[in-house]
């Protein structure tokens, strides 16, 4: 996988994914590419208006609590942000970042470390961030998890895997 | 090696001898659960390529969250539902009108111990008080699981809570549910299996149970399980849909952490808007106007929910200011509360009661608030905007506190009610306040040498955890 570099968007601990994609759009805005314009609105306002493709979010613990909904990861996978890194992810959060090839990364030294605005550079191959104050490692994505972040998320990758099967019984 | 249960429940499902937290495991669930947003998923699935559903006895499918349909687009979904589960022949479809799908999976004895539920819903640990593993995931997740059949699962770690002794009269499983989680925080159990242990919980009732693994999404956790006895195998006798094998965590489990409590030490809670764990002794909200109260969901629309709320009721009128809706989980629910006479309590009394399914619970229809308004619900989640207008507050309290709630003090009489003593009502307006006092009462004669002001309530809210060095995961 290539690197990531982009601004650092930092925000702090238990953000929840109403406030991410707010809940009354969730049966409204079904297309991906409006989703975007909404991401964060109750968190901070300029993110949807400056956000520029490769922004990296770095975020206390717990980001993304709350619903399940996939929107919360879509309207920033959308918006182009290239990674999220934080203390600790919401579990279904974490899965839907990995399932939309959204990279979470969980580091807390890098998070203590990392200034909001500053820019970053993610080897995920290498498993390392590169901030002003220094080099963090993370553990790296295991294996079966780093071949849908690879083949472009979950519905790429069961595409494929259909296909594959499908081939096999033909 | 000594397993917690979801090491071995795990194991069995990915057909290794054991796993350890941490390990990376392929499971083909026993249920995989999805409700109104069945039609999404199907959206995904036949952009993955996928034409038939790998297998239609696994799928389990309600219309539930805005059931009946509240608008025309509502309807289209619930329409494209319906016409995919005739096409792919799944049998377990529930029609609106059935209930709220967590309830329905034990009614219908889908959810069974020993087993494993994934459901595109985030109260599928609710499962785990039958004994299974439930866990909620996205919905390109379910998409995956139609079409392969199976999904990676992180085996993670394991958190005990033991509850010891027994609840006083008037605090209920919800008072134990939300003072964990306030103790703990939201995210006190993150990505963990939180199992439920000590006599306490034994001598719960099944409806009861279901509100700790049902709540245990709001502290984070990947699934909650509670051990099944012969309360659970006498309920699921002619009506569990396969035979099963229940499983059980080894004495000598290695755990994150251990944390113990104390039951005979709890009183009444309230989760205090916006957050679940900004968990609050209910006689601090002295004065507190409620607007609505909502007696329903997944946590607490249970028979045993609304006997105690009719048993408030009886009687008394709902105060002029305040609404009182209430929404049994099931229509098996419905069905029996008619026989057992609660519903014309209720409607007696003042109540609007509606079809089974999760009503305004998370701001859909059937009664959600206006701007201002306060709201004291019997659900699992108070977060702002949860009911629809983020200028609203939502409260989180048992179903008797519900009830109370929406109660006027001048039908408010003296003397014992259910587990609720009215003696002490003085607030001019229906509030939260005058069931704080009353449902207190007899918890504070109880503990009135232990108990001081509550100005401060963090020393309360610590006193029935048991210390241990490091237990804090």
């Amino acid at each position: 996988m290539k690197t990531i570099k982009g601004r650092v968007w930092k925000y702090g601990d238990d953000v929840n994914t109403d406030v991410i994609f707010p809940g009354k759009y969730t049966y409204t805005v079904s297309d991906p590419k409006e989703m975007p314009q909404y991401a964060l609105e109750d968190l901070d306002a300029r993110f949807a208006k400056e956000v520029k493709p490769g922004d990296i979010i770095v975020a206390g613990k717990n980001w993304g609590n709350g619903s399940s909904r996939e929107q919360a990861v879509t309207c920033l996978k959308e918006a182009g942000v290239g990674a999220i890194v934080a203390r600790s992810f919401a579990r279904i959060y974490g899965r839907n970042c990995i399932n939309s090839a959204l990279p979470a990364l969980t580091c807390s030294e890098a998070v203590d470390a990392i200034q909001d605005g500053e820019v970053i550079e993610i080897d995920m191959q290498a498993g390392q961030i590169q901030c002003a104050a220094g080099t963090f490692h993370f553990p790296p994505l295991p294996a079966n998890v780093l071949a849908i972040v690879e083949a472009g998320g979950l519905i790429e990758y069961t595409r494929q895997q259909l296909a594959a099967k499908k081939q096999n019984e033909a | 090696m000594s397993q917690t249960f979801v090491e071995k429940v795990l194991a069995k499902k990915a057909g290794l001898a054991e796993t350890k937290p941490g390990q990376i495991v392929e499971v083909i669930p026993d249920v995989a659960l999805s409700h109104d947003n069945t039609a999404p998923i199907y959206g995904i699935f036949q952009k993955m390529g996928g034409e038939k559903v790998f297998n239609p006895d696994m799928h389990a499918i309600t219309l539930d969250h805005a059931a009946p349909a509240p608008s025309t687009q509502h309807a289209e979904n619930h329409r494209i539902i319906r016409q995919f589960v005739k096409e792919q022949g799944i049998n377990n479809f529930f029609e609106v009108g059935r209930g709220i799908c967590h309830q329905i999976l034990v009614e219908e004895g889908l959810a069974l111990p020993g087993e494993v539920v994934l459901g595109s819903d985030s109260h599928t640990p609710h499962a785990g008080v039958m004994g299974a593993f439930g866990a909620g995931i996205g919905r390109s997740e379910m998409a995956s699981i139609w079409a392969l059949g199976n999904l990676w699962l992180r085996v993670p770690e394991s958190l005990k809570i033991v509850v010891n002794g027994q609840l006083n009269p008037g605090v209920t499983a919800k008072d134990l549910a939300l003072y964990v989680i306030g103790d703990l925080g939201n995210d006190g159990g993150l990505s963990m299996s939180v199992e439920w242990h000590g006599e306490a919980i034994q001598a719960l009732s099944l409806s009861s149970r279901a509100v700790l693994p049902n709540m245990m999404a709001e502290m984070g956790a990947k699934n909650s399980y509670v051990a099944p006895d012969q309360v659970v195998f006498d309920y699921l006798k002619g009506r569990a849909k396969r035979p099963y094998e229940p499983l059980y965590p080894d004495p000598d489990a290695s755990y994150a952490g251990v944390i113990e409590y104390d039951a005979s030490k709890l009183e009444p809670m309230v989760a205090a808007p916006h957050r679940v764990d900004n968990v609050r002794p209910l006689s601090e909200y002295a004065g507190t106007h409620v607007d609505q109260a909502f007696l329903g969901t997944c946590t607490n629309g249970r028979l045993e929910d609304l006997a105690a709320a009719a048993g408030v009721l009886t009687g008394r009128k709902v105060a002029p200011g305040t609404r009182l809706i209430v929404i049994p989980a099931s229509s098996q629910v419905y069905l029996e509360a008619l026989k057992a006479g609660y519903i014309q309590i209720f409607i007696e009394a003042g109540a609007v009661v509606e079809s089974p399914g999760c009503g305004p619970c998370m701001g859909n229809h059937m009664g959600v608030p206006a701007v201002g308004e306060v709201s004291i619900s019997s659900a699992n989640r108070n977060f702002r905007g949860r009911m629809g207008t983020r200028e609203s507050e939502i409260y989180l309290a048992s179903p008797a506190v519900v009830a109370a709630s929406a109660v006027g003090r001048n039908q408010a009489p003296e003397g014992p009610v259910g587990h609720i003593t009215f003696s002490h009502c003085q607030p001019s307006r229906p509030a939260i306040a005058q069931v704080g006092r009353l449902v207190s009462a007899i918890w504070q004669q109880q503990t009135a040498n232990q108990r001081q002001a509550t100005q401060d309530s963090s020393p309360t809210l610590r006193q029935a955890r048991k210390v241990h060095e490091g237990d804090k995961p």
